[in-house]
């Protein structure tokens, strides 16, 4: 009985998910409209099953429902329901429109509960793969556009790579130390010396696994061809949710199970974060499609949270929980802007046809303003508090050039962000854009109202971050 | 007579995977055989926690071992079916080929 209640969120999603499969079968007319809906619907109940629910460990160990658990699993819901409003008129509109959508939106979230309640080293494998799988198909959701397709597939080789390095760490892990629970592999690696070279070798593996999930530098080929492939409600997804679900996975496997290892792999987190913030920065300086600038752009804020890992302590993992919450607002309000960007019924995504937007949709363009600020870390919008989290939990823990290193990464990424901003306001106006659905406005404003005030209300986040970090650490 | 122990059975899977990963990125020809590639890193990673839980005498392994193989195949399926829009949309598989967007 316990083990159904400790479940209960990821229980409701899935039996939902199946329900809608049939819905959208026997469903003649709007049966997507009915059947994303049903799958909002499943989002805002799982949630509320998720801040009321049981918590504990259940499943013989499998699974555990823990504060920090609970602080991602909420994250992952807003970003899927986000992600969801968004896609309902550009599906519409691009005509992909079919009821699988929500489906596989559904079943991806899922996934990623699993792999933030994961407590053994098979249920991370089944959550990751769900949450993989259902994204595979997702990236190629747009199955007559060419692009789509190829982003489908390289995401599918590369993923498919990573999938067989992180469980090929498993095993080794296993196989080195007779365990994959994560209970236990902490009570036997309490003296990091008895870790023998072959564990180590596997925790790398691992760390190498899920950094590609994170897409952090080396491991962020695929990045930017599949954001600008797949479909733009798709892209929103990924930017989000799955972000969310790998740091916070992340976070557990490296300060529970291996916490006590954290001299083997800091050093590993420290310039994998530099090169991700390096890149990020400067990459993305040439970029003319503005997915693709998003693309490194959220490449550079891995770099950034994972920064916070790097600390390993419970406020470098604070700084984190924070930074991944708003980078969640402002990437879904940045992303509403975008989808919003259509002439004459196509979508339209250079940056070139973001000109003089000021003067055709003033509302538009102050709200995109806000969000490449915020991107930016300029003071008192959200994202300035992301940063300011993260590397203050670098310097007390002594990571200097980390903290100085991101510092002058960010003010080469607000360059590129900046660069969005003059071309809205100083450039030659270009044609004006369609009138966007209220659902566009909708995400746009309420993100975009967050990330204005999140200043004058940073304690109810921060302190569930604090909550959820020590949990880790018990 | 040489006994067959552990670590023969790490040697393959070690080369296995390697092949794998080198079938991927140094394969000019066809993305089917990327796929072959993909299953032989999965298959490398079997051999290994059957191996280990032979060696250790704990089950764990085994089920873990069932479950790759499960997951093994729904991968392969959605794999397959990419590959097949993808063809549709562009006419060929040639790794050379799936270029539209530089990365």
């Amino acid at each position: 009985m316990n083990n159904w209640m400790i479940a209960l969120p990821e229980i409701v999603l899935a039996v939902t998910g199946l329900a809608i499969l049939i819905i959208g079968v026997l469903r003649k007319q709007d049966a997507v409209l009915v059947c994303t809906m049903l799958a909002i619907g499943g989002f805002l109940i799982a949630g509320l099953l998720v801040l009321n629910g049981a918590r504990g460990g259940g499943y013989n160990g499998q699974f555990v429902s823990d504060s920090f658990s609970s602080f991602n699993k909420i994250l992952i819901l807003i970003g899927a329901s986000l992600a969801a409003i968004l896609s309902l008129d550009f599906n519409r509109q691009q005509k992909i429109e079919r009821f699988e959508y929500p489906v596989l939106l559904l079943l991806a979230t899922v996934g990623m509960m699993i792999m933030v309640s994961a407590s053994n080293l098979m249920t991370l494998y089944l959550g990751l793969e769900l949450q993989s799988l259902s994204l595979y198909v997702l990236a190629a959701f747009a199955r007559d556009d060419l692009r789509s397709s190829e982003a489908g597939l390289k995401y599918f080789v590369l993923g498919g790579l990573a999938s067989g390095l992180l469980l090929y760490g498993i095993s080794l892990v296993y196989g080195f130390s007779g365990t994959m629970d994560f209970g236990r592999l902490a009570t036997l690696l309490t003296n990091p010396a008895a870790a023998s070279p072959g564990l180590i070798v596997g925790v790398v593996f691992v760390l190498v696994g899920l950094a590609f999930k994170v897409s952090a530098v080396p491991f962020h080929m695929w990045t930017p061809d599949v954001y600008e492939g797949a479909p733009t409600s798709v892209t929103v997804f990924f930017a989000t949710a799955p972000k969310v679900a790998a740091m916070a996975l992340l976070l557990r496997v490296m300060c529970s199970p291996f916490g006590h290892l954290l001299a083997a792999w800091q050093s590993l987190i420290v310039i994998v974060a530099i090169a991700s913030m390096v890149l990020g920065a400067f990459a993305a300086i040439g970029q003319t499609n503005i997915k693709r600038l998003m693309a490194y752009s959220s490449i550079g804020h891995m770099g950034y949270a994972l920064a916070g890992l790097a600390v390993g302590t419970p406020e470098g993992v604070r700084g984190v929980l924070v930074y991944m919450t708003i980078y969640v607002i402002m990437t879904a309000g940045t992303f509403a802007c975008i989808i919003a960007m259509r002439r004459q019924g196509r979508a339209v995504e250079q940056i070139a046809d973001l000109s003089g937007l000021a003067s055709n949709d003033a509302g538009l363009a102050m709200l995109l303003a806000v969000f490449m600020f915020s991107l930016a870390g300029i003071p008192l919008l959200a994202g300035f508090f992301a940063k300011l989290y993260v590397f203050l939990a670098a310097v007390q823990g002594g990571l200097w050039t980390l903290a100085v290193v991101g510092v002058l990464s960010s003010v080469v990424g607000a360059f590129y962000y900046i660069r969005i901003i003059k071309v809205m306001y100083f450039d030659p106006a270009a044609g004006a854009f369609d009138r966007r659905a209220p659902s566009l406005s909708f995400v746009a404003g309420l993100t975009g109202l967050a990330t204005v005030l999140f200043f004058l209300f940073p304690s109810p986040v921060v302190d569930a971050a604090n909550v959820a970090a020590h949990a880790l650490f018990r | 007579m040489m006994t067959v122990g552990l670590e023969h059975y790490l040697v393959v899977s070690a080369i296995l995977l390697v092949l794998g990963i080198f079938g991927i990125f140094l394969n000019r020809k066809n993305v089917i055989v990327i796929l072959m590639a993909i299953e032989l890193i999965l298959l490398s990673v079997n051999l290994n926690f059957v191996a280990f839980s032979a060696a250790l005498g704990d089950l764990a392994g085994q089920v873990m071992a069932m479950l790759v193989l499960t997951v093994a195949a729904a991968e392969a399926a959605i794999g397959l079916a990419i590959v097949v829009i993808y063809f549709r949309n562009r006419g060929s598989i040639q790794v050379e080929d799936v270029n539209l967007m530089k990365g």
